[in-house]
C-alpha cells in the first residue's frame, strides 16, 4: 500500500496536499480470541490491511477527518465504525458471529434427511441408490436406518412398533395411497417409485409437522426433482427386464418434460434360479411415467407426475391345509397415479402451495386349491383417492414463520368377495397450523396442531404437536418432539363396521446429533402410546392398545478410511400391543428386539468402481403357534436374521453415454431366514415363511445419454 | 461571472478527481494483479489477503469489473490450495457473487466465464460422488461459453487440458488428448495479447508444467 501512496503523492502533490495517516490496531471475537483474515479498510478506498494471526493491522491512509472503518470476515457481522484518520489511538474491533443459515438450528427430532439442498444432511439422494442388498429401493434403503425394522416378508415400512399401515408415504405433499406394487402372500412388494424421481428424502420416525396426518408412526416424505441439467435419454437393461426414458429440457431452460417406460418379466429368471413356489402367472409388470416441469417464475414452479403401472403374478405351492393338494394365488393390478402442484412467492413475505392428485388402484386376486372341489375365491379391491392441499407459509423475521392450510380427500374403496360387494367412500377434510419460532438463531420451537373430520367414520380428532431443538455449537443440537396422531383403520375394517374411530399414538421424542462434514452421529430415545387401535374379537371394536419404547443409535463416517463411506444403525425396541384378535397384549409378531445394520460402500478410484456391502441383523420375531396354550400366545421366537447384501457397480462412459453395469446379490452367503410360520387350522402341519428364493442375483446395465444441445446454446445466445 | 467560474472550476476539480482515480486504479491494480505472477501469492493466507484487496478496489470502483474478477479468481484459487472441503462451497458461493457483479459490467466474457468452470470444479470436489453430474456438466458448459465468446483466450485449452489429464479414462479423460491441447494452449498463450496488462493472462507457467505430467 505504502508504494502506491508513494506514487500518488509524486503524482498529485501539486494539487493534493496528502497527509498519510497511520491506522493501526486488532481485531477480536467477543470471547477476545484474535481474528486473522479480517478485512479492515476505510469505507469507499482502497486503503485497508488484512488482519494478521494474532488479529493485528496496519495500514496508511490519505483520507483526512471522520471516516468510516469496515471490518469483514465471513462468519461475522460486518461492523462499521466511525474513526478520525488523524487520531492514531490504537483501534480494538470487535466481531459478532453472524447468524448464517449454517447456524440455525432446525427441527430434526425423529426425521432423518437425504437431500443435495441442504448442509450436513444424514443422507444423499444417491445413498439409496448406491446401499447394497437395497436393490434401488427407496424403503429397502431406509430399512438401515435406526427405528425401522427388517420385515423382509410384507410390504412397507414398520417403525417403532407400528405396522406398514401406519407409515404413509407422500410425494411432494400429496399422499401415495398405494406405494407398493401388489404382491403375493409373504413375498414383499418393491416400492413403486424409483429413487432418481427425488431431490429429497425425509424419513420421519416420530415427531413429525402438523402438515402430515393419517399416519400413527412414520412420514416418509419424497420431494421430486426440479428442472433437469440438460435433455437426456436413457436406457436399461437387466436379468429381469429393460427400461428406456427420455427428459427434454426447453432451450430456455424453463420447461422439461420426461417420458418413462420399463418392462420387467421375472419368468426366466424364474426358470433358471427355482423359486421356493412356483410361477404360474408371470410375474410380469408394465410400467410407464410422464412428467412436465414448469419454473413460472424465479420462485414459481409447476410440477406434474402421472404413473401408470400394470402386473400379473401367481404362484402355486403345496398346500397347508390340505397335504398333497396345492394351493394357487394369482393377482392381477393396475394402478394410477397423478399428482400437480404449484409453489409460487406472494409479495415477500408469502409463499403459496397448492397441490391436486387422483389416483386408482385395481386388485384382482384369484386363489384356489387346485383339486379340491370348492369354488376359487374371487377377491376385487378397487379404491380411488382425489385430493386437493392448499397451503400458505407467512415469513416472520428472517427465520420464523408461520405455516396453515387444508386438505381435502375423497376415497372410493370397493371390494367384492365372489361378487359380494361391501363398499364405501370417505370425504375426509383436514385443517392444520403450524409456527416456528426461533426465541434465539439456536434454539426454535414448533407449535402446532392439526383437526380433521372423515365423514365415514363421522367423528373429528384435534391433533396438538410441539417440538424443541436448541444448537449446542455448530455441530451438536438436542431435540424433544412431542405430538399426537391418529389414522382411520384400514379399509378392510372400516368396510364391515362403520361405527370405528380412530386408531391414535402418542409420541414422546427426545435425541442428540452431531453432525460434521465428515461424520454424523445421532441418537434418540422415544416412548409412544397406542391407543384404540382396532380390535376384531369379540365384534370389531376399538379397545385396542399398546406401547412401544426404545433407543437407537446411528453413526456414519466418510472420514476415517480413504475413500470409504460406512454407517452402522442399532435399534432397541421393547413394544406390546393387543389388537386384531390377540388375547392380551403382547410383542406383536413384526417387532423384533434388536435390529442393527453396517452399510459399507468402497470407492475405487482405479478401477472406477464402487464396492458395496450391507449387513443386517434382527434378533427373532414372535410368531403364533396354536399349539400353545392362551397365556403362552405368541411366545414362540423365530431365528435371527442375518443379511448380507453386495455389491458391485463399475461407472465408465461408452462412446458419449454414461454407463453403470451394477452386480448385485442379497444374502449372499445364503444364510436360512424364517420370518415366521404359517399353519394349518388343526394346528397339525406348519410351513415356513421364508423368502421366495434365497439368493437373488442382479446384474444390469443402465445408459444415460446427454442428448448434446452445444448448437442450441450456442444459437440463442 | 462568479457562477461561471466556480462551474469551470468544479468541472476542472471533477476532471482531475476522474484522472487521480483512475491512475490510483491503474496503479493499484498493476501492483495486486503482477503479485499474482508469483506463486507466493497462492499461499492460503497470502490469498486471503489478495482476496481482500481485490474487494476492497472493487467496492471503491463499483465500475470495473476486474476488481470483482480478480477477487473470485482468488477466491477459487483458495477453494484448491485450502485443506478444508468444509469450506468450499462458502468460498464458491462468494466467488460466483462477485462474478455476477463482474458479469454486468462485462457480459458474454470468456475470461469470466473460464472461473465460472473453476468455480464449478471447486464446488464438484466437496463431494465428488454425489455432486459429479451436476458440477462436472457445468464446468464443462462454462468452458464451452468461454471457448463460443473468445476462441483464442489461451485459458479455455489449459483448463480443456487439465480436464482431459485429470479425468479417469472410464469418463473420456487422455493423457494424449490433454497433450494436444495443452500444447494448443500454449501456441495460443504465445499468440495472445492481453487488452492491457492488468487484463487476465495468468496460466502459462501452469500449462507447462501440466504438459510434463502429459509426456
Amino acid at each position: 500500500m505504502f508504494r502506491i501512496n508513494l506514487y500518488l503523492f509524486f503524482l498529485f502533490s501539486p494539487m493534493v496536499l496528502l497527509a498519510q495517516h497511520k491506522i493501526s490496531g486488532k481485531v477480536t471475537d467477543n470471547k477476545k480470541h484474535p481474528l486473522p483474515g479480517v478485512n479492515v479498510y476505510i469505507k469507499g478506498s482502497y486503503d485497508g490491511a488484512t488482519s494478521k494471526a494474532d488479529g493485528s493491522f496496519a495500514f496508511t491512509t490519505a483520507e483526512v477527518g471522520e471516516r468510516i472503518l469496515t471490518a469483514s470476515l465471513s462468519g461475522y457481522q460486518p461492523l462499521e465504525i466511525k474513526i478520525n484518520t488523524a487520531s492514531a489511538e490504537q483501534l480494538t474491533v470487535i466481531l459478532k458471529n453472524a447468524v448464517s443459515a449454517l447456524r440455525v438450528v432446525t427441527i430434526s427430532a425423529g426425521s432423518f434427511e437425504a437431500s443435495d439442498d441442504k448442509k450436513g444432511t444424514v443422507l444423499k439422494p444417491l445413498d439409496i441408490v448406491t446401499t447394497a442388498g437395497a436393490g434401488a429401493d427407496i424403503v429397502n434403503a431406509i430399512k438401515t436406518l435406526p427405528g425401522a425394522q427388517q420385515t423382509n416378508d410384507r410390504e412397507g415400512l414398520f417403525v417403532r412398533g407400528g405396522t406398514g399401515y401406519e407409515t404413509q408415504t407422500l410425494i411432494d405433499g400429496m399422499l401415495v395411497r398405494n406405494p407398493f406394487s401388489s404382491s403375493l402372500p409373504d413375498v414383499p412388494g418393491r416400492g413403486r417409485f424409483s429413487p432418481f424421481l427425488f431431490k429429497g428424502t425425509t424419513f420421519s420416525s416420530g415427531g413429525y409437522s402438523a402438515q402430515y396426518g393419517q399416519a400413527l408412526s412414520s412420514a416418509l416424505v419424497l420431494e421430486s426433482t426440479d428442472l433437469p441439467q440438460r435433455s437426456s435419454s436413457s436406457i436399461g437393461v437387466s436379468v429381469i427386464g429393460a427400461s428406456a426414458g427420455v427428459e427434454n429440457l426447453s432451450n430456455d431452460k424453463k420447461t422439461s418434460w420426461g417420458v418413462e417406460g420399463d418392462y420387467t418379466n421375472l419368468a426366466p429368471y424364474f426358470q433358471v434360479v427355482k423359486p421356493k413356489q412356483t410361477p404360474n402367472l408371470g410375474p410380469e409388470i408394465i410400467g410407464t411415467s410422464l412428467n412436465f416441469r414448469r419454473k413460472t417464475s424465479s420462485t414459481g414452479m409447476l410440477k406434474f407426475y402421472g404413473y401408470g403401472n400394470w402386473s400379473k403374478m401367481g404362484f402355486s405351492s403345496p398346500s397347508i391345509e390340505y397335504p398333497g393338494n396345492t394351493e394357487s394365488y394369482q393377482v392381477r393390478n393396475g394402478n394410477l397415479y397423478t399428482n400437480m402442484t404449484y409453489r409460487e412467492n406472494l409479495g415477500d413475505d408469502w409463499r403459496l402451495y397448492v397441490g391436486a392428485s387422483f389416483s386408482a388402484n385395481r386388485d384382482n386376486i384369484t386363489t384356489d386349491t387346485l383339486g379340491k372341489d370348492q369354488i376359487p375365491a374371487d377377491i376385487r379391491v378397487r379404491s380411488s383417492l382425489a385430493q386437493s392441499r392448499v397451503m400458505l407459509t407467512r415469513h416472520l423475521g428472517p427465520f420464523s414463520a408461520l405455516r396453515f392450510g387444508g386438505e381435502y380427500q375423497y376415497a372410493v374403496e370397493q371390494f367384492s368377495y365372489n361378487r359380494r360387494p361391501f363398499n364405501y367412500a370417505d370425504n375426509y377434510t383436514a385443517a392444520f397450523t403450524e409456527a416456528d419460532i426461533y426465541f434465539t438463531p439456536s434454539f426454535v420451537g414448533r407449535v402446532g396442531g392439526r383437526a380433521e373430520y372423515s365423514s365415514v367414520l363421522a367423528k373429528m380428532n384435534l391433533a396438538p404437536r410441539v417440538s424443541l431443538a436448541y444448537k449446542v455449537d455448530n455441530y451438536s443440537q438436542f431435540s424433544v418432539a412431542y405430538g399426537d396422531y391418529y389414522q382411520k383403520p384400514e379399509p378392510q375394517y372400516i368396510r364391515f363396521d362403520h361405527g370405528l374411530g380412530y386408531m391414535k399414538a402418542t409420541h414422546y421424542i427426545a435425541s442428540y446429533q452431531r453432525v460434521a462434514t465428515d461424520y454424523t452421529f445421532r441418537t434418540e430415545i422415544f416412548y409412544k402410546q397406542y391407543a384404540d387401535l382396532v380390535k376384531t374379537v369379540p365384534g370389531y371394536n376399538n379397545n385396542g392398545k399398546g406401547y412401544a419404547k426404545g433407543i437407537e443409535l446411528f453413526w456414519r463416517d466418510r472420514k476415517t478410511i480413504k475413500n470409504v463411506d460406512y454407517w452402522i444403525s442399532y435399534s432397541y425396541l421393547d413394544t406390546k400391543r393387543d389388537y386384531l384378535n390377540y388375547p392380551k397384549e403382547v410383542q406383536p409378531d413384526f417387532a423384533a428386539t434388536h435390529t442393527a445394520s453396517l452399510v459399507y460402500k468402497h470407492f475405487i478410484p482405479k478401477l472406477s468402481t464402487n464396492i458395496g456391502l450391507t449387513y443386517t441383523f434382527a434378533t427373532g420375531r414372535p410368531y403364533y403357534n396354536p399349539n400353545l396354550p392362551a397365556d403362552k400366545f405368541m411366545s414362540d421366537k423365530t431365528i435371527d436374521y442375518h443379511a448380507v447384501g453386495v455389491s458391485a457397480s463399475y461407472l465408465t462412459t461408452i462412446r458419449k453415454a454414461f454407463t453403470i453395469f451394477v452386480l448385485s446379490v442379497s444374502n449372499a452367503p445364503g444364510n436360512k431366514q424364517v420370518f415366521g410360520y404359517r399353519y394349518s387350522s388343526d394346528g397339525l402341519r406348519r410351513g415356513e415363511i421364508t423368502p421366495s428364493v434365497p439368493r437373488f442375483i442382479f446384474l444390469g446395465m443402465f445408459m444415460n445419454f446427454g442428448i448434446d444441445r452445444r448448437q442450441d446454446v450456442i444459437n440463442n445466445l | 461571472m462568479k457562477r461561471l467560474l466556480l462551474s469551470l472550476f468544479m468541472i476542472g476539480g471533477l476532471a482531475t478527481a476522474a484522472v487521480a482515480q483512475s491512475a490510483q486504479f491503474q496503479d493499484a491494480m498493476n501492483k495486486q494483479v503482477s503479485d499474482l505472477d508469483s506463486s507466493a501469492a497462492f499461499a492460503p493466507d497470502a490469498l486471503v489477503a489478495k482476496i481482500n484487496t481485490f474487494e476492497r478496489i472493487a467496492e471503491a470502483e463499483k465500475t470495473q469489473w476486474l476488481p470483482y474478477y480478480y477477487a473470485a479468481y482468488c477466491q477459487v484459487m483458495s477453494c484448491f490450495v485450502g485443506q478444508d472441503k468444509g469450506k468450499i462451497d462458502e468460498l464458491a458461493d462468494k466467488a460466483a457473487a462477485n462474478l455476477d457483479k463482474a458479469d454486468a459490467l462485462a457480459p458474454k466474457n470468456s475470461e469470466i466465464a473460464c472461473i465460472r468452470s473453476l468455480v464449478a470444479s471447486a464446488r464438484l470436489m466437496v463431494d465428488p460422488a454425489s455432486r459429479g453430474m451436476k458440477y462436472g456438466m457445468e464446468a464443462g458448459q462454462q468452458i464451452e461459453l468461454a471457448k463460443t465468446y473468445n476462441t483464442e483466450n489461451p485459458r479455455v485449452y489449459l483448463l480443456l487440458g487439465q480436464s482431459l489429464l485429470f479425468t479417469p479414462e472410464q469418463f473420456g479423460g487422455s493423457k494424449s488428448k490433454a497433450k494436444t491441447m495443452l500444447e494448443t494452449a500454449l501456441q495460443k498463450y504465445a499468440a495472445f495479447k492481453p487488452e492491457s496488462n492488468i487484463a487476465p493472462h495468468w496460466g502459462e507457467p501452469y500449462a507447462k508444467e501440466l504438459l510434463t505430467k502429459a509426456q
